[in-house]
C-alpha cells in the first residue's frame, strides 16, 4: 500500500497543451519538489475547457480542481484563454450557490518556462485544498441537515394539493 | 376596443402572409390556458389574453426555422424572442411579433394552494374571472377571490418589462411598470442566507424528488439543442440513466451553465416543473453574477453580443488571484 494512502486528496488539473502542461514539465525536469495530489488532464487549450468539466468533477467527488492556461495575450490560439477567463470566473461564482466551496476551484496562467511558478501554484493550491479537507459528498448529506433546510422556502401548490 | 379584440383584428389582417401565429387559447378547464397555433380566422377567435397566459410562446420559434410565423408575446416572452435573435437562432425577417401590455400572469401552483386552503381543489374549476386586481376562481361550487398580488407569478412581482421590448404590432395602452415586491426574490434570499454546506443540503433535499422528465428543458425557450441535448447523448456520455440525486443535480447544472448570459428569467423551467423544484434560483444567481461581472442583461437589445461570446483583453470586473 502506498505510504500516502489516506493522506492524499484528489485534485484534478486541466492544463493547456502549449503553456501550462509545458510549465508542469519544466518543473518536473527541473526536479522541483511538488505535492503529488494533483492528477493532470491535458487539453488543447484553456478555451477547450467546458465549465461543466469542472462542475462534474467536483459534484462527483473531487476535492479540488485547478485549471491553468497560457497567460492572457499569449494564447497559442490567440484568444482561447480570453473566453476561458470569462467562463471560469462565472463558474467560480456559480459554485457557492450549489453548496460547493469556491476555494475548491481555481484558475491561473502558467507559461511553459515558468517551472518555479508552477511549483508555487501547485503547492499553494494543494495546501488550500488540504485546509478545506476532503470534499463533502453530495449524495451523503447528513439527515439532520436535510431536515434543517426542508422549510427554507415555501412549497409550491402542486405539493400542497397532492 | 379591448386589447384582445384589437389583437385578433390585427392578427387576422396579417395571417394571410404567415404560416401561423402562436398564442394562447382556453385549455381543458377554465383555469388552464394552452398554446394556440392560429392558421385560420376561426382559430384567431379562440385567442385569449390575460392572467392565464402563463406559457412562453417563444419556445416554438426555433423549431419553425425557415417558415414565416407570427407570435403573440407578453413583455417577458419578448425578451426570449430578442435573445433568440441575438444568437441568430431565428431570422428577424421570418418573425412577426404581436404584443400588448401585460398586467401579470398567475402562478398556478399558488392558485392551487389557495384553492386547497379554501377547501376545494384545482380539478373541479368551472369558471375564472380576472380583472387587474383580483382573480376569482369557481371550483366545486365555491368561488374563491384571490388578490392578484398573492397569486401572481414571482417573475411578475419583479417585472421590469411589462411591455414588449421588441414588437411589430403593439396594441392598446402600455401597461404600467409594477413596483418590485421584496418577496419576489424569496428563493434567492433564502439561499444567500444559508451557509455553503446548507446549500448543498438544500439541493440534495429538493433534487431528490426530481423525476427527470426534462419538462424544465422542454419549456425553456433557450434550450434549442432539443434532440441533441447532452443530457441524453451517449457520446459524450455526460449523464447516466442512474436514478441518483447527483445525476439529477448535474442536469440542472448543465441547464444553468448553458443558460449563462442567455437566460431571460421567463421562469418557464420552474413553472413547468411538476415537482415544484426551485430550479430558477440557479439561473437567477447566474444572471446576477453575469450582471455584476459584465453589466449585461439578456434579451433586451437584439444587437448586443452575449457576454460569454465575447471578451475584453483587460477585464474590468475580473480580479485574478495572484499566487
Amino acid at each position: 500500500m502506498p505510504v500516502l494512502t489516506g493522506k492524499e486528496l484528489r485534485i484534478v488539473g486541466f492544463l493547456c497543451n502549449w503553456c501550462s502542461y509545458g510549465g508542469a514539465d519544466t518543473a518536473g525536469v527541473g526536479r522541483f519538489n511538488q505535492p503529488t495530489d494533483l492528477r493532470i488532464i491535458r487539453v488543447p487549450c484553456s478555451g477547450r475547457i467546458d465549465p461543466l468539466f469542472i462542475a462534474k468533477t467536483l459534484i462527483n467527488g473531487a476535492d479540488g480542481v485547478l485549471v491553468s492556461g497560457c497567460h492572457p495575450r499569449d494564447c497559442h490560439y490567440a484568444e482561447g484563454n480570453f473566453y476561458a477567463r470569462r467562463r471560469l470566473e462565472v463558474l467560480k461564482r456559480f459554485l457557492p450557490i450549489l453548496g460547493i466551496d469556491p476555494g475548491r476551484f481555481d484558475y491561473t496562467w502558467v507559461s511553459a518556462s515558468e517551472g518555479q511558478r508552477w511549483q508555487k501554484v501547485v503547492t499553494a493550491f494543494t495546501e488550500q485544498i488540504h485546509t478545506l479537507g476532503p470534499a463533502p459528498r453530495f449524495d451523503a448529506v447528513a439527515p439532520e441537515l436535510l431536515a434543517k433546510v426542508a422549510g427554507a422556502i415555501s412549497q409550491g401548490g402542486n405539493r400542497v394539493a397532492a | 376596443m379591448s386589447r384582445l379584440e384589437e389583437l385578433k383584428t390585427r392578427i387576422k389582417e396579417a395571417l394571410p402572409g404567415l404560416e401561423c401565429v402562436i398564442g394562447w387559447q382556453k385549455g381543458y378547464d377554465a383555469l388552464h390556458n394552452t398554446p394556440l397555433f392560429m392558421r385560420s380566422a376561426e382559430d384567431v377567435d379562440k385567442l385569449e389574453w390575460g392572467a392565464l397566459n402563463v406559457h412562453n410562446p417563444a419556445v416554438y420559434l426555433p423549431t419553425m426555422a425557415g417558415k414565416k410565423v407570427g407570435v403573440v408575446v407578453k413583455g417577458c416572452d419578448s425578451r426570449s424572442v430578442v435573445e433568440l435573435l441575438q444568437e441568430n437562432l431565428i431570422n428577424r425577417d421570418n418573425i412577426v411579433i404581436f404584443a400588448a401590455g401585460c398586467d401579470g400572469v398567475v402562478d398556478l401552483t399558488k392558485v392551487k394552494a389557495k384553492l386547497a386552503a379554501a377547501g376545494t381543489g384545482a380539478g373541479v374549476v368551472t369558471a375564472v374571472s380576472a380583472d387587474g386586481k383580483t382573480v376569482s376562481v369557481t371550483a366545486g361550487g365555491k368561488t374563491v377571490a384571490m388578490p392578484m398580488a398573492e397569486v401572481a407569478a414571482d417573475k411578475c412581482l419583479r417585472c421590469q418589462y411589462p411591455n414588449a421590448v421588441l414588437a411589430d404590432t403593439f396594441v392598446g395602452t402600455p401597461a404600467p411598470q409594477p413596483t418590485p415586491v421584496p418577496s419576489a426574490n424569496a428563493d434567492l434570499d433564502a439561499l444567500d442566507a444559508m451557509s455553503v454546506p446548507d446549500r448543498m443540503a438544500f439541493w440534495r433535499y429538493h433534487m431528490d424528488r426530481c423525476i427527470r422528465c426534462y419538462a424544465c428543458r422542454n419549456a425553456c425557450p433557450m434550450c434549442v439543442c432539443r434532440d441533441h441535448c447532452i443530457a441524453q447523448s451517449r457520446e459524450p456520455h455526460w449523464l447516466s440513466q442512474d436514478d441518483s440525486v447527483t445525476e439529477k443535480l448535474m442536469f440542472q447544472v448543465v441547464h444553468a451553465m448553458h443558460l449563462a448570459g442567455r437566460c431571460t428569467e421567463c421562469g418557464e423551467c420552474q413553472r413547468a416543473c411538476p415537482m415544484d423544484i426551485p430550479v430558477l434560483a440557479l439561473k437567477k444567481h447566474l444572471n446576477r453574477t453575469i450582471h455584476d461581472l459584465f453589466d449585461y442583461q439578456a434579451g433586451v437589445d437584439a444587437a448586443a453580443i452575449p457576454p460569454l461570446l465575447q471578451f475584453k483583453t483587460e477585464e474590468v470586473n475580473i480580479k485574478e488571484r495572484s499566487w
